[in-house]
């Protein structure tokens, strides 16, 4: 009898040895969850109203909220998609300029429209797991509107759990700053280089 | 003749569309490239852009800021006002619809805007929890099973589709108030709907704004925001279990070219 209990016993340790080796050998260390999502929003959505209510002057908001957008989004991988069809031609040093002025541009042109939050919250309100991704629905309640969704999509494909799109209303940033990238370059005959030098004063 | 001055909007972004819709949108460059984007008449829509454009330049946009400086307590309930004006038509298509609570809920919104709003002027029913659920002729055919057939710019009236534009004539002709009420009043309410527009063209002036005259293609930028917001709206109202749908992602990580220095250092070669 106490033997059969001492195998037992170990046989359960060494079961509970291999799931936990289990568990960590199909997926990254890493592997994000729905919590995890909705963490780094909720972090996201701190900092952003820390930066609003914190009194700055604008430019010192914007530089603000540059950092916390390399913080937090997959700024590489959404100016990639951003430049579209042009980014696979592009040499390696035109790519990693353009990513660099793309993170000036979209901090400066979204952060001139976070200051409509001001007075505002927003709510992280669930998280779910779809396909590949992590859609994370938010409510945004500013004053004098009736509440409107925002839905974040988190990924950790780039190594880190890191956003790299948002939704408002159904009105999403990637499609949206695509099809302007796509003009910008069009209006300077395809020229990439001519488009990184613009970005900085856009 | 208000054009589209009937055409309801809850949201933010819808309303910022609406202040559009006053003003339009134009411009002229290369074609934009987009998924669900379905435009024939683009050299035309564009046509009408511009010309809507050239009408929130000169008169749209300076009278919004005139009428920015009327007091905001006026402003609101001319707000009000047009919005429960809007109501009896919402619960009409409620009908059509078949969405019974919401046009119970509509209801209920109008009666108590009517009294406790003292005739609408206040929106109690917002304050109460009742947002209410603006509705249109156009949501009505996409119930009917009508898709939104190709894309359109309306001048003055902005973006649409074949299908909301149908919508949109049919809710200015049959708008139970304008038919209740004799013609100076219905007039009057007319006038009201247009200051309510102004004011959200004011309201939403920085996205309205930023959008006209700050992106690089007004025209591609607006018939997105038109077109993913209006699916949007009418999505969510379906009732299938809310946002598990797949719609707006699109993968960044998909279009990335393959890179060679790339190991992945967390790759196990004994995974099957």
């Amino acid at each position: 009898m106490p033997n059969d209990l001492t195998l037992s016993r170990r046989a359960f340790a060494a079961g509970v040895a291999a799931a936990a080796v289990l568990a960590t050998l199909p997926r990254p260390a890493l592997a994000l969850t729905a919590e995890g999502a909705k963490g780094l929003v909720d972090k996201t959505v701190a900092d952003i109203n820390s930066i609003i209510n914190s009194g700055k002057s604008e430019g010192a908001m914007l530089r603000d909220f540059e950092k916390l957008f390399t913080r937090y989004a997959d700024v590489p991988t959404i100016a990639r998609s951003v430049l579209g069809t042009a980014a696979r031609s592009a040499s390696k040093g035109q790519l990693s300029a353009y990513t660099r002025a793309f993170q000036g541009y979209i901090s400066r042109k979204y952060g001139r429209r976070f200051r409509e939050f001001q007075g505002g919250k927003i709510d992280v309100a669930d998280a779910r797991a779809v396909k590949s991704y992590y859609e994370v629905i938010s409510i945004a309640r500013l004053q004098g509107e009736s509440p409107f969704e925002v839905r974040w999509h988190v990924s950790d494909k780039s190594g880190k759990s890191l956003f790299f799109n948002i939704i408002i209303e159904g009105v999403n940033m990637l499609a949206s700053e695509r099809t302007e990238m796509g003009a910008l370059l069009d209006q300077r005959g395809g020229d990439l280089d001519r488009l990184i030098a613009d970005l900085d004063s856009l | 003749m208000g054009l589209n001055i009937f055409f309801i909007s809850g949201q933010k972004l819808r309303r910022s569309l609406a202040a559009l819709a006053v003003s339009g949108l134009a411009a002229c460059g290369g074609t934009p490239s987009g998924d669900g984007i379905n435009d024939p008449f683009e050299a035309a829509n564009r046509k009408v852009h511009g010309f809507n454009k050239g009408v929130d330049r000169a008169l749209v946009g300076p009278a919004s800021k005139g009428y920015g400086i009327v007091p905001p307590p006026l402003k609101r309930a001319v707000g009000n006002v047009a919005d429960t004006l809007d109501i009896p038509g919402d619960i009409a298509n409620n009908l059509l619809q078949l969405r019974l609570v919401a046009a119970a809920e509509n209801t209920l919104r109008l009666g108590v805007n009517l009294t406790f709003g003292l005739a609408g002027t206040l929106d109690v029913s917002s304050e109460l929890g009742l947002e209410g659920r603006p509705t249109d002729f156009g949501e009505t055919l996409h119930v009917w099973g009508v898709g939104e057939g190709p894309y359109l710019e309306l001048p003055l009236a902005g973006p649409s589709t074949v299908r909301d534009t149908v919508g949109t004539v049919v809710d200015v002709a049959l708008n139970p108030v304008r038919l209740a009420l004799p013609e100076k009043e219905a007039m009057a309410a007319t006038a009201l709907k247009l200051f309510s527009r102004l004011g959200d063209r004011d309201r939403f002036s920085d996205t309205v704004d930023s959008l006209l005259y700050e992106s690089a293609d007004s025209y591609a930028q607006a018939r997105l925001l038109y077109l993913q917001n209006r699916r949007f709206e009418l999505g969510k109202r379906v009732g299938a279990a809310e946002g598990a749908s797949d719609d707006g992602f699109i993968d960044p990580y998909a279009d990335a070219p393959s890179d060679d220095d790339f190991i992945d250092p967390y790759e196990d070669p004994y995974a099957q």
